[in-house]
Order: C-alpha cells, then structure tokens, then sequence
C-alpha cells in the first residue's frame, strides 16, 4: 500500500497485522493533490461536514421523537421547549439541510465547469450522482416527519408521482402509503428510512473518495499532473485550507440557525397535519424546487398524459446527468479553455436558479411557459450543446503543466 | 385567488382530485404594517415586563375561546430575562393553575376526580374537544395559539394586523355572512372571531394604560414568547457562537497562509 516507514514499533507492528496507519497515511499527508485547486474545490470537504452534522444532530433528535402520527407533532414541539437545547438540534439539523444541498450543488457545478466528470473520472462522477439522489429521498422523507401541513401533503403529492407508471402505479403508491393514503404507515417507514439512509450515504461517500484517491483529483486547468512538482500532499495544505472553508461555513450557518431559523422553512409546516385540510399553496423546500417546476411544465405529449411525461421527464433531468461524461464530446475538461462552453454554463446556472423560482411560483400560463423554455435549455444544455461544441468550439491552448503558468507569473514578477 | 389556481392546477397536472372548494374571493393582497418588535434583530429580546402584560390580556380575554396547548404553567415562572421564562414567582405560578381543573389519577377506588391544575401541567383548554369549540363559535374552531405567530406568513405583523383590522360596520358593498365581522388583514375579510380587544378591556396591574394598541402589542409579543420561548437564549448564544467561529476562523486562514507560504501558487 505504501513504502511508508512508520517510526514508532507499535504502530509498525499494529500496521503489518492491519494496515490503517498506511491507509490514512496514503489517504493524507501521502496522497498527492494538484497544488493549484482553488476555493471551488473546498466544497467536496464541505458536504462531508454537513453530512457529519446531519447524522449527529439527527441521533440527538431520533433519541426525543415519536413516529407516530397522533403525537409526532408534539414531540417535535416538546424537543424545542422542553429538550435541553432541543431547539439548538432542530434548527441545526432543519437548516442543515439547506446548507448539506447548498453545498453539494456547488459542488457538483463546480464539477461540470471544470469537466471534473471526464475521463478517468467517470465513476468518481457516477458515485457523486448517487450520493445526490439518496440526499434527496432522505431529505423528502425528513420533511415528513414533523407530521405537520406541509409534511403531510407533500409526501401526498410526491408519494402521488408514483400513480404515474402506467397499470402498476396505482398499486405501487398504495404499497409506498402502507394504506389508501398518507397516514401513520407512511410516517413509520419514512422514519426508519430517513434514519437508514444516511448511512447508505456516508456509504457512498466512502466509495467516492476511494475512486478520487484512484483517479486523483481534477484541477482548474483540467490537464493531468506530470510530476511531483505539480502537487502538493493533501495534508497539511489542503487540510488547513478545508478548515478555514468550514470555519466560513459555520458562521454562515451559525447566522441561520441563531437569528433566521425559519427563514428557509413553510409557515404551514407549523400547522398539525391534517387530512382535511389542503394548504393554500403546496411547494416543496427550495433544493428540490427545479425539479418540481419541470413536473408542473410538461403538457400531454401525444399520447402520454401530463402526469406522467412530468414525472418521466423529472427522472430523465437526473439520469442525463449520468451520461454527460459522454455527452461531452470536447478533449477539453477546464471550461477555462472553452470560451463558448463558458457562457453557456454560466448560462446553464441561471437556468437552474430560474426553474428554482419558477418552482416556488403559483402557475399560471406565463409561469408554465416559462417553465417549458426554462427546461428545454436544462435538456438542451446536455443533449445539444454538449454533443456539439466538443466540435466546433476552438479551445484555447492548454498550459504545458500545472507549474508552468505559475513559473512563468515568478519570472514576470 | 392563488388557492384555487393553485389547486386547480395540481388536479389538473397530477390528478390528485383534492382541489380547493372554496368561492372564489377577490385578489386583494393584504399589506402588513411593520412593527418595530423589540426582539427582532440579533441584539433584541423581549421586553419580559410586555410578556406578563400580554399574559394578562391572553388570561383576560383570549382564554375564554383560544387553547395554548404546548406551553406549561411552569413555563410562566422561571428566571425571566435571558431565560425561557416569563419570571413570575412559583406562588403566583401555582395560582395561575390552580384556576382550572384537571381530571386526576384514578383513585383506589378507580374513580377520577377532578383536580386543580399543577405548574406542570399544560394550559388547559376552554373546551374539551373541537367540535365543543365549535358548538359554541357559530361553527368555527378558535385555533390553538401555542404556535400561531410561526404558523401564519407575517408572523407577529399578521397576528397584529388582525387584532387591529376589526372595521364595523362593513363597508357598504361587502356581503357579511350573519355571524361574521369584517376584518381588513383577514383572507376574505370575514372572520368568525369578533373583535376580542378595544380601550381598557383589561386593567394592567402595572399602570400601563390599556389602549387598544398597546393590548394588541401586548398579546403579540405574548403569543410570540409562547411560539417561541427560547429566543433570548438563542440570540445570547448565537452572538458567542459567531465570536468563536469568527476568531476560529481567523486562525484557520492565518494557518494556510504560513503552512502555503513555501509553496508558488
């Protein structure tokens, strides 16, 4: 694993039996990073700290709630008034979830601005993208279980895409319920799921880093590292700079969950569940908001219903994501390179954000339209402007090495 | 209006048949003055002489239709300022509850008995159940307050609005159902609730004088402390906890620099 000599004996004895000690050494002050990595890639670190505080504020708070649909409500509210700092563990982990996706989308910009998804890191990509998806299903079923409006009619309305697939939708959603709707089943399964998953995450994650490790990290310029004179090992230099990223963080975080708890949460969601009762707008939190925007978007194509060409067409916006190492035609990873592929991702976040909003609106003609012009870039971003401009952007000249741009700015100086 | 639009829209896309039902109402988006409450802001908290005020308006008046389910007697006592607290004394906590009954354990004989409520009980309701609150509100349910500033969008400028939005009578073309009263800041604009505050309908017992708007501040900023109680505590912290990330923050970056300093970059 690695020619490492360790100092100490009983580390080297411990090592020879069960090699740990070269592992993390491999994986830190032995593991070679490109010495030019700039903030962007700070945010990989960020969402590994996220999902640690997600896990350890989401114990806490598992160990005072109740999974049942008469008195979920009020052992939330019993954790915030009567838990010591019960209220501190909520809003961490309520909030912590728009920070954890906050994160993880930068995180995967970042990765499609820099063609970090390229050759020899397709499965590096692969494993992200399944991270993000099991993020999503924890964080909708996490939702439901304060059990209040919200809780309850989103999980009716998205539990309900699945009603969707044709012949056997019907029976799936009632197998997802537990029962003819959204009741107590529903939240005991979400519970043990939003408890189980997570760790199906932290799973993934070790899978992620171990094909980073193998692959090596991508850096802004996009070319391969030459030699030992590009790099720089993980630790101290990226350790300390991951530290200050999270010192950041924290205090934005911290800003939140102190002075604007609520701020990024549904008024109605303070409201016990009740089936009776439809809020007068039902909208999912803001991370899944795009999504949502392109299910309400689609019209009947032909013969396929709306209903089902939205959900059909909400699953393809995430599973386009899994080819686009071979969408992309280009020899160019770093769009630094790419002056055309450049203005059109940056146009290509500005979609996102557009259909983020369009999400939260209540839809009427001009937002539905906007919706569709919003989803066809989304769709035409990957299966047209990918393919393409691999052929007839003309990239600008890479730089020989990593060092070279920077020696090169020395001997200016 | 975004109601109906809205669930109008979802049964068309998703067939989920559980669309709106209500009349369609006039569109008129309802403008809520800013009050200046003294616990907004990093720096505020409540102003715990204003809580007791607004305890004795909700004692007084509110009481008499609206439960507060989630807050405890006990939750009256305690340090006051800088606390979850209200800061009465534990005597005056204890008469607080001890005005309702609670039905007691069974006894040996297994008879349940009423008892006077303890500091550790919650608020009892002024009805048992909700179609009893229901029965004696021409049909509609007061709602619980332990959670309403945090329930409604607004928050405390809502909650403000309503208790002061009272008009009587109606404007002349609006149709009140019987029963109802026009408010401006309701959806709607009729409310089964009638106007619960006017001048002096309580008798402060420190000498403040009981205008309409001083009650209504009162009870807000009451209501407000029972959505929710911690929020001294949390803004105190909150301010120590920023102190520390920034300092630590600070040394993180001073420690990449000097740890890059060998490194062209």
């Amino acid at each position: 694993m690695s020619d490492h000599a360790f100092q100490n004996r009983t580390i080297r004895w411990v090592d020879s039996r069960l090699p740990i000690f070269s592992i993390l050494h491999h994986s830190t002050s032995g593991y070679p990073a490109p010495k030019n990595l700039n903030y962007w890639w700070n945010f990989g670190s960020l969402a590994l700290f996220m999902l640690v505080t997600m896990i350890l504020t989401g114990i806490f708070l598992a160990m005072n709630y109740t999974p049942e649909a008469t008195l979920a409500f009020n052992s939330v509210e019993r954790i915030m008034r009567d838990v010591n700092h019960g209220w501190l563990l909520r809003y961490l982990h309520s909030n912590g979830a728009s920070f954890f996706f906050f994160v993880t989308y930068v995180h995967i910009f970042r990765g499609l601005y820099y063609g970090s998804y390229k050759a020899p890191r397709e499965l590096l990509w692969w494993l992200g993208l399944a991270i993000y998806i099991v993020m999503m299903a924890t964080a909708f079923m996490g939702y439901v279980l304060p059990w209040g409006q919200m809780s309850f009619w989103g999980a009716t309305v998205i539990t309900n895409l699945f009603s969707a697939i044709p012949l056997v939708g019907e029976s799936i959603t009632t197998w997802l319920w537990g029962g003819f709707a959204v009741g107590n089943p529903t939240l005991n399964r979400f519970f043990a799921l939003h408890y189980l998953l997570p760790f199906v995450i932290l799973g993934i994650v070790g899978l992620h880093l171990w094909a980073l490790h193998t692959a090596k990290s991508n850096n802004p310029l996009g070319i391969d590292v030459k030699g030992p004179q590009d790099t720089v090992p993980f630790h101290p230099y990226y350790t300390v700079k991951d530290m200050f990223g999270v010192g950041v963080l924290v205090m934005i975080y911290a800003a939140v969950v102190f002075f604007l708890p609520n701020a990024l949460g549904d008024v109605d969601n303070y409201i016990p569940a009740n089936s009776l009762v439809t809020p007068t707008h039902i909208v999912p939190e803001w991370y899944l908001l795009p999504f949502y925007a392109m299910l309400r978007s689609i019209p009947d194509i032909w013969f396929i219903p709306a209903k089902l060409a939205g959900v059909l067409t909400l699953a393809f916006a995430l599973l386009i994501l899994f080819v686009v190492p071979w969408l992309d035609t280009s020899k160019v990873r770093s769009a630094r390179f790419r002056p055309v592929y450049k203005w059109l991702f940056a146009l290509f976040v500005v979609d996102c954000i557009w259909l983020d909003w369009i999400g939260a609106q209540v839809p009427n003609d001009s937002i539905v339209l906007e919706g569709r012009l919003a989803t066809i870039y989304y769709f035409g971003f990957f299966l047209i402007i990918m393919p393409l401009l691999g052929w007839f952007e003309k990239t600008k000249p890479l730089p020989t090495s990593i060092s070279a741009p920077v020696l090169k700015a020395q001997e200016k100086a | 209006m975004r109601k109906q639009l809205l669930a109008a829209a979802f049964a068309a896309a998703l067939g989920l048949g559980f669309a709106g039902t209500g009349p369609a109402m006039a569109d008129d988006e309802i403008k809520l003055v800013h009050q200046d409450w003294p616990w907004l802001g990093i720096f505020g908290h409540y102003d715990v002489a204003q809580l007791k005020r607004g305890f004795q308006v909700y004692h007084d008046v509110c009481s008499n239709c609206h439960s507060l389910k989630l807050v405890a007697y006990r939750n009256l006592g305690g340090g006051g300022a800088g606390t979850t607290g209200l800061g009465y004394s534990d005597d005056d906590v204890k008469k607080f509850a001890a005005e309702k009954q609670v039905p007691d354990e069974p006894n040996d004989a297994g008879d349940v008995k009423p008892r006077p409520a303890r500091p550790s009980d919650r608020f009892v309701s002024p009805f048992p159940n909700d179609n009893a609150a229901r029965a004696a509100n021409n049909g509609a349910l007061p709602p619980d307050l332990s959670l309403i500033v945090k329930a409604r969008e607004g928050g405390p400028d809502y909650v403000y609005a309503i208790l002061t939005g009272f008009v009587d009578p109606a404007p002349a073309d609006f149709k009140l159902n019987p029963g109802m009263h026009y408010n401006k800041a309701f959806a709607g604009h009729q409310i089964g609730m009638p106007p619960p505050l006017a001048d002096n309908v309580v008798t402060y017992t420190d000498g403040t004088k009981a205008t309409l708007d001083q009650e209504a501040h009162d009870i807000v900023a009451f209501l407000n402390w029972a959505a929710e109680p911690e929020l001294d505590v949390r803004h105190n912290l909150g301010i120590k906890v920023l102190i520390f990330a920034g300092i630590l923050t600070i040394l993180a970056y001073v420690l990449k620099r000097q740890i890059w300093s060998d490194v062209p970059h």
